[in-house]
Order: C-alpha cells, then sequence, then structure tokens
C-alpha cells in the first residue's frame, strides 16, 4: 500500500520554468514537489544538461549551458524532486477529502500513484508545431527538435544526406550545433516567404535593442558561410523509395518505403535532392493538453496561429490554484520561462500566506523587468518565422492525424457533411483519438475547419480533452490504491433481475 | 419568411437520439417537426454512450419495447442509409460466482414466466468458447446472440440527417429559456428569438426536468456521468459484449481493435458548465474488474476517458409518454444506461402518438405521473382523452 504524498505546491515539469518556480516557491517556505517526466532536469531547451555525453562546450553553445545556472539553487532550495514521473489526471471535485486541494494521478515506472497539493504550476512547456508535407511520415523524416534532443542527451548526429528543412531560430540554431560537431548538412530550406523581413521590420526596433541580436546574426553568419541555403521555398514534398540495404533507418511495415529524396520549390524554379534525413521544424506552439483538461481557457493567437491558454499576469488562470509558467502558457522562449516560473512562485507563496501582497510585490519587480527584457524583439521573430500557410493548411492525401492516418481532404470534405468541428470531427473521422491525443493534429484541423467554413479558429475550437492526458496501462491503474470511500462509492443502478 | 421559419407542427426540445429519432418518424408520416439543441446533435448522452445494442438485461416494462426496436435495427440502413457500424455479435451477461448464477437463473425464470425466450442461459464452457479470452473460473451466463453494439455519434447522426432529408429541421446552438402555452400554441422563448408549435416534444435528456418543473410535474431526475475507458488498438479477442452480474462491467472489442470499457461507476458532472471529472479511484475499481475478468487486459493501454452527461431515474426507467399536466406535450427522457438501442422505438411511439393518440406498445409503467403521489385517473384521462 502506497502512501499518498502530500505538498503546498506541486509544480509539473523541470525545464526552465518549473525549476525556477520550485526553487523561488521553496525559498520562501512552500512545501514543494518539482515532478518531471524525464529522467533529469532541463525541459526540452536545457535537455540533458547534467547527463550529456558532449563535453565540449562550444558545441552545444553557451545559451544551452546557461540552464545549469539553475540547478544549484534547486538543489539548495529544499523542494523534492521527482524525476521520470508522467502525470495522467488532476481531480478537484472527485477527492475523497476537499481540504486537501488537488489529487494528481501519476505513473513512475509503470506504478501509478496519487499525490495531493494545494497549488499546481504546470510547465509543460512547448511542442513543435505540426509540419503536415507529403511524405512526413515516411521512415527517415522526423522533427529537428527531436534530432536536437538526439544530440543533446546521445551526442547522436545524422549521417549523410541530411537536409533541414522549415523557419524559425532552431533550424538555424542546430545547423550551427552540427557544424560544431563536424557535420555539414546538405541544404537548408528555409520557407520564410520573401518579403516576411519587411513585414516584420515594423518590429525591428524591439528586435534591434533585443539580447537576441548580437548572437543571433553571429550565429546565421556561420552557418550561411557553411551550409547551402536556399530561401523562399514554397512547396516542399518528402519522396519515398525503396528502403535500401544497408541503411539503419526503421522500414515502412506496409510496403517497405522510406524516404529517398526531397522535392521543393524556391524562385519558381522546382529542384530534387536525395536524402536519408529530412529534419522539419516550423516552430513550437503550447502543449495544451493538462491544461485543457483541468479546464483552463483557451484563446486562439493570432500571430503564433496557436491555442495558449489564458493567463494573467502571474500566470493565474480561471481554475483557482492552477497556473501556467513558462512557453506552456504561450511562447515566449526559455529566457522569459524562467522569470515566469519565478513571477508564478511569488504568487503561489502569497496564496499560501507565506509573502504579504506588498512582499510578493517586491520580490516580483526584479523578474518582471528581467521577463520584459527577455521578450523584447520577440515580436520581430514571431512575425518573421510565422509557418506559411501552405504548410499549416495541407490538401489532400497529405496526412492530418498521423495516429489513425486521416488525410487532409477527409477532414475537408467532412466538414461539408456536417462537422463544424473539431469534436464532431473526432467522433466522425476519429482523428485526435489515437495515442498522441491531437497534439500532432490539433492546430491542423482546428485551422483546416476555419479556412473551409470560413470563421475565425476562436469561433471553431479545439479538442475537447480529458484525463489520462498520457497513456497508463489498465493494470496501472487497477493497482491504485483503494480507499474506503472508492469501496463504499455509490454504483449506478443495479441490473434488473 | 422569418415569420415561417419560427413555427413549425412540433418542436422537439433536444437533438440527441431520441429527439433525432421523433423527429425521423415524424417526418416520415409527413409532419415536420422542427428540432432545437443547444449544443449539436448527439453532443451529450447519445455521442458519448457505450453503443450497447441490447435487448438484453432489461427492465421488464423495457421488454416489449426493445424487443421492437431490434426489428428497426436488424433493418437499419433502410430506416436511415447508414448501417450506423452496427455489429451484430452478441451480448452476454457473465456469473463470477454461485451468487451471479443465482442472480441469473432467477432472471431468466422471471423473464420465461413473462413469456421472453430472447435470453438464454449457456454453461461455463460455452462461456469460454464464445469469449476464450475470459477467465477460466467463470462460472456461465446469460446470453442474447442478436444481440450486439454500433456507433452511438454515426447513428444520431444518420437519424438526424434522414430526419432533414425528408423534411424535418434543426438548428443548432440554440438555447430554449421559457415555455408557455397560449391560445392552443407553444410558445418557446429562446436565445435566438420566438418559436411557436401546437406540439412540444421534451427530449432535454439531462436537462429533460427543468421542462417538465416548467409544466408542473416535477420529476426527480439525477444528471450523472457514467464513465468510460478506450484502449489503443489491439489484436482481435472478443467477439460479443460482456456485462458483469454481481459487479458492474460493460466491456467490449470493436471493429478497429480498440476496447471499450464502461460499467456505470459515476464521473463528476456539472450539468450548467457541461463539464465532467472522472473519478479515478473508481475507475480503478472497474480496472480490477476487468483484469479479474481477462488477465491479459493488464498490459492494455488506456488511451483516454470520458463522461457524458446523462439523465438517470431513481427507479431505472425512462419517462414516456403524454403529459400528466399539460395537452400536446410528449416526454422522453431519461435513459442513461439502457437508451441508445431503444432510441429507434421511442421516437416511433411518441410520433404514433402524436399522429394518432395513441401506440401499440405497453408504456403505462414509464408514465410521468408515476413521480407525482396520488391522482392516477390523470393519466387514465390522458390515454383516453
Amino acid at each position: 500500500m502506497i502512501a499518498t504524498t502530500h505538498c503546498e505546491l506541486l509544480v509539473v515539469g523541470a525545464g526552465p520554468a518549473g525549476l525556477a518556480a520550485a526553487t523561488t516557491a521553496a525559498q520562501h517556505g512552500v512545501a514543494t514537489i518539482l515532478l518531471d517526466e524525464q529522467a533529469a532536469p532541463g525541459g526540452q531547451i536545457y535537455r540533458a544538461m547534467t547527463s550529456t555525453p558532449i563535453l565540449d562546450r562550444k558545441i552545444l553553445g553557451e545559451d544551452y549551458w546557461h540552464g545549469e545556472s539553475l540547478l544549484e539553487p534547486f538543489k539548495q532550495s529544499g523542494a523534492q524532486y521527482l524525476p521520470g514521473a508522467t502525470v495522467w489526471a488532476v481531480a478537484q471535485m472527485t477527492v475523497a477529502d476537499a481540504t486537501q486541494g488537488f489529487e494528481v494521478g501519476y505513473s513512475v515506472g509503470g506504478e501509478a500513484r496519487m499525490l495531493h497539493a494545494k497549488q499546481i504550476v504546470l510547465a509543460t512547456g512547448a511542442q513543435e508545431r505540426p509540419f503536415p508535407i507529403p511524405g512526413w511520415t515516411l521512415p527517415g523524416v522526423m522533427t529537428a527538435g527531436a534530432a536536437q534532443v538526439l544530440l543533446k542527451s546521445s551526442g547522436l548526429v545524422p549521417g549523410k544526406g541530411t537536409i533541414l528543412a522549415g523557419c524559425g531560430p532552431l533550424l538555424y540554431l542546430i545547423a550551427w550545433q552540427y557544424l560544431n560537431a563536424g557535420i555539414k548538412v546538405d541544404a537548408l530550406l528555409d520557407t520564410t516567404p520573401p518579403g516576411r523581413l519587411g513585414k516584420a521590420l515594423r518590429h525591428a526596433w524591439g528586435f534591434l535593442t533585443s539580447p537576441y541580436l548580437v548572437k543571433g546574426l553571429k550565429l546565421l553568419r556561420e552557418v550561411k558561410a557553411q551550409v547551402r541555403i536556399v530561401k523562399g521555398v514554397t512547396a516542399l514534398e518528402a519522396l519515398p523509395g525503396d528502403a535500401q540495404k544497408g541503411h539503419a533507418q526503421e522500414r515502412n511495415a506496409q510496403n517497405n518505403q522510406a524516404l529517398q529524396s526531397v522535392r521543393f520549390t524556391a524562385g519558381g524554379r522546382t529542384e530534387t535532392l536525395a536524402a536519408t534525413q529530412l529534419l522539419l521544424h516550423q516552430g513550437v506552439i503550447p502543449n495544451i493538453n493538462l491544461a485543457q483538461a483541468v479546464g483552463v481557457e483557451q484563446q486562439w493567437n493570432e500571430l503564433l496561429l496557436c491555442w495558449e491558454p489564458k493567463v494573467d499576469s502571474w500566470g493565474g488562470t480561471n481554475v483557482p490554484g492552477v497556473s501556467i509558467a513558462g512557453d506552456g502558457g504561450g511562447i515566449a522562449g526559455a529566457w522569459a520561462a524562467e522569470h515566469r516560473g519565478r513571477l508564478s512562485a511569488l504568487q503561489v507563496a502569497h496564496q499560501l500566506g507565506k509573502l504579504t501582497a506588498a512582499q510578493r510585490d517586491a520580490a516580483s519587480a526584479a523578474p518582471r523587468a528581467a521577463f520584459m527584457r527577455a521578450v523584447q524583439g520577440r515580436e520581430f521573430f514571431d512575425t518573421l518565422y510565422q509557418a506559411p500557410e501552405q504548410f499549416r493548411l495541407p490538401t489532400g492525401d497529405t496526412i492530418v492525424c498521423r495516429c489513425e492516418e486521416i488525410t487532409a481532404a477527409q477532414v475537408r470534405e467532412t466538414v461539408s457533411l456536417g462537422c463544424p468541428g473539431p469534436n464532431q470531427m473526432k467522433s466522425f473521422l476519429r482523428c485526435g483519438m489515437g495515442p498522441c491525443q491531437g497534439r500532432f493534429c490539433s492546430v491542423t484541423v482546428t485551422e483546416l475547419i476555419a479556412q473551409e467554413r470560413n470563421v475565425t479558429p476562436q469561433e471553431v475550437g479545439h479538442y475537447r480533452l480529458r484525463f489520462p492526458t498520457k497513456p497508463l496501462t489498465l493494470g496501472e491503474l487497477a493497482a491504485l490504491p483503494q480507499t474506503d470511500d472508492s469501496k463504499k462509492a455509490v454504483i449506478r443502478l443495479k441490473k434488473p433481475v | 419568411m422569418t415569420e415561417h421559419a419560427h413555427t413549425a407542427p412540433v418542436i422537439i426540445i433536444g437533438g440527441g437520439l431520441h429527439g433525432s429519432s421523433t423527429a425521423l418518424h415524424l417526418a416520415r408520416a409527413g409532419v415536420h417537426a422542427l428540432v432545437l439543441e443547444k449544443n449539436y446533435i448527439a453532443r451529450h448522452a447519445s455521442g458519448v454512450n457505450a453503443g450497447g445494442v441490447r435487448t438484453l438485461s432489461r427492465h421488464l416494462a423495457e421488454v416489449p419495447l426493445s424487443l421492437a426496436s431490434r426489428e428497426i435495427w436488424l433493418k437499419i440502413r433502410d430506416w436511415v442509409d447508414d448501417d450506423c457500424g452496427f455489429d451484430q455479435n452478441g451480448q452476454m451477461r457473465v456469473a463470477e460466482d454461485e451468487a451471479d448464477v443465482a442472480t441469473l437463473r432467477t432472471r431468466l425464470q422471471t423473464m420465461h414466466e413473462h413469456g421472453y425466450t430472447h435470453e438464454e442461459w449457456i454453461d461455463a464452457d460455452e462461456v469460454r468458447a464464445i469469449v476464450p479470452a475470459i477467465t477460466p473460473s467463470i462460472q456461465g451466463g446469460l446470453i442474447v446472440r442478436a444481440d450486439g453494439s454500433a456507433d452511438p455519434y454515426r447513428t444520431t447522426r444518420a437519424f438526424r440527417f434522414k430526419a432533414q432529408s425528408l423534411g424535418a429541421r434543426v438548428i443548432e446552438g440554440i438555447q430554449v429559456l421559457h415555455l408557455q402555452r397560449s391560445a392552443g400554441q407553444w410558445q418557446v422563448q429562446t436565445d435566438q428569438g420566438l418559436f411557436t408549435a401546437p406540439i412540444l416534444v421534451n427530449c432535454a435528456g439531462a436537462w429533460a426536468d427543468k421542462i417538465a418543473a416548467q409544466m408542473g410535474e416535477p420529476v426527480p431526475l439525477d444528471p450523472v456521468g457514467p464513465m468510460m475507458l478506450v484502449t489503443t488498438a489491439m489484436p482481435h479477442f472478443l467477439d460479443p459484449v460482456v456485462l458483469g452480474t454481481g459487479r458492474p462491467l460493460s466491456f467490449k472489442q470493436r471493429a478497429n481493435g480498440t476496447v471499450l470499457i464502461g460499467g456505470g461507476r459515476l464521473a463528476y458532472v456539472d450539468r450548467e458548465r457541461d463539464w465532467s471529472e472522472l473519478d479515478f479511484r473508481q475507475l480503478a475499481q472497474g480496472a480490477r474488474t476487468v483484469c479479474d475478468l481477462f488477465p491479459h487486459m493488464k498490459q492494455s493501454v488506456i488511451s483516454r476517458g470520458w463522461a457524458g452527461i446523462e439523465a438517470q431515474m431513481p427507479d431505472g426507467i425512462p419517462v414516456i409518454g403524454p403529459s400528466s399536466t399539460e395537452q400536446d406535450l410528449y416526454h422522453a427522457f431519461g435513459f442513461s444506461a439502457h437508451g441508445f438501442q431503444m432510441g429507434p422505438i421511442v421516437g416511433k411511439i411518441t410520433s404514433d402518438l402524436i399522429t394518432t393518440g395513441q401506440t401499440a406498445l405497453p408504456i403505462t409503467p414509464f408514465s410521468i405521473a408515476r413521480f407525482q403521489t396520488g391522482a392516477p385517473s390523470l393519466t387514465q384521462e390522458h390515454f383516453h382523452g
């Protein structure tokens, strides 16, 4: 029988926001648990910072190693750390004892447990935006972020015939990190539309005075000097061929097909390049599944073209006791994330009676100023790197829901069959019902329906997600400790005799 | 034109299966009803139930209706131009121990005493032959081989679209605020204006008691959220739907390999906010039942859970039939856990009551009057007058 753990604050996610939030809360006397899915802290941006085999710091760069500055304060803070733990449910109304706050269901090593928390800070961060192009489900095609995780956590680099494609700073960052490790990708196909720079220049003042400018330009220069960059790519396809003998990649079980080449159009010319790996990336979006399942309202961000939770200046949401810190509350980057974590923690400390409002306000002055500096210049980036329409709104046989293999044509057609929203679409086509629970398809489906109906994505809405937000086995659930209450609880109608 | 659009011969409040089925049967009789649905068709119970198409284990009063509904299910494509995902692989209720065996044997006797032979006892060997994956300690069961399951959302949609193709109208996203009878017409005040009709049907599911209360015939309706879990796709191991006896369980594997686990344990629901919260400790109890009966399910992966907002009546049977206080008002609600299979026939019953004043099926036990103290004669008058 496993005892339930209790705390005042549960922080979910050990990226910069979560680490900073847990540290700050614990420093102010809040009994805090930091729970994270990975085996070591860092989230995605600082993934594997305590365990990476890449010891030469010049390869990953100083921005990556900045993450280390969050570790020592966390270790000293007194917060409890729970790694390798995946949250699958958060309960408020079905808890046995309401004075204990939330009841959180999570699993460690295949064992389901519960813990109680008065307050929760969700610091679950972002995920990569889906990039639905023809052939994106072929073996050999993956996201640039995933490739970067392999680099950070295992020191793995791709072999010959690697192409990067998409838009956004991450593509250039990873190209640069590969160069530092002695790997030159064959090409970087930049899908930023021509003329977009002009549109973004409206926000250039913010960017010119931001900390991103100097670093960004230096990195760009180094990549441009060594890697073939194709600008203004307007069309992109991953083309299959028979999986080659001797290639380490997985074979497609159905027809032995894998990535063989990449066809793209830029400046009116179409070209095909042989390729073994295609690494796609077009920005990151908040991962809203846990927030949505707990009842946090979402709003559509017109610039970043994604759903984001509605949060106040402390990360507070419409659900009392639940706040959000970091990119999970709206994309603002790693530097901003740690400051948002501190701000959320100060508000929580105040709400738990550890700080007066005046003390909270005094302590938050510095993180708030740092946050404002950290987001300077983001509007420029966000405008410049907004994912282009043709790569967000696929047509024809391009797969939209990867789990259930639903195509763009099916989704578009189904709107006219009387499915005006994603939940009807889900019930009719099964898109969003697979193991990823809509993470790969949600924004695409919302935007496709909006386009077909000629209404805004806000009006269309999003999937209605419930717990479990991550899969668990029936056996794990069955082994949850029983309480007298759960044994006695009223079962519905007895079967007639 | 607007004026015409705001009147109809019948207004049906609620676009679930019962509302859509009523609209279809009326349309077939040439009566073009208007369905007013506050969310979208099949948003609540009708879209998220377990999809059981069963005559098995019905309350005695429901048996004749259920058997009649089955006749429609067997030809569902002819009725609604869609097979609704109906798989006819049987339903069985299994006995885990001696007490369960006794319960089922008593049940069978009751069925036979009333002349019903659709439920059949099968012994342990036959249960294991039909369901090899079940625990070897199973003791036997009751089976209806002609039962099965279908897709609830798809079915409700099919009824809705067929009804519309025959002249019924549907408005979604419209909230009924107030009802009033005046000069032989129902005045239905909504958040999109006033609608009028001589006849009104209450198919408002978990919100139907609000309408009944406005009519001076309050009912003890309980909005409940029976919980469901579904797994990721698994290799085929189960044909019939399996129900529990001593402990609640509803267990089926669909054609796509996913396994649906129900049983009626309840979530927290807030019917004002259309919100539910699953009770994981209760789900854990349900998971234990499944793993006891089907040991290999320990490794199955739960991909999601949900709970609809449904209407439960204290005696476990729905409200069907005319109002006990008002002329030209009919009710069909309170079906949680047993409404899906009955949808096709209940719509016909209501339609027959409206167009001919009577129905061939015995609906007295479902009268709304049963929740009132005294005045059974009120119901009699309504049947004959």
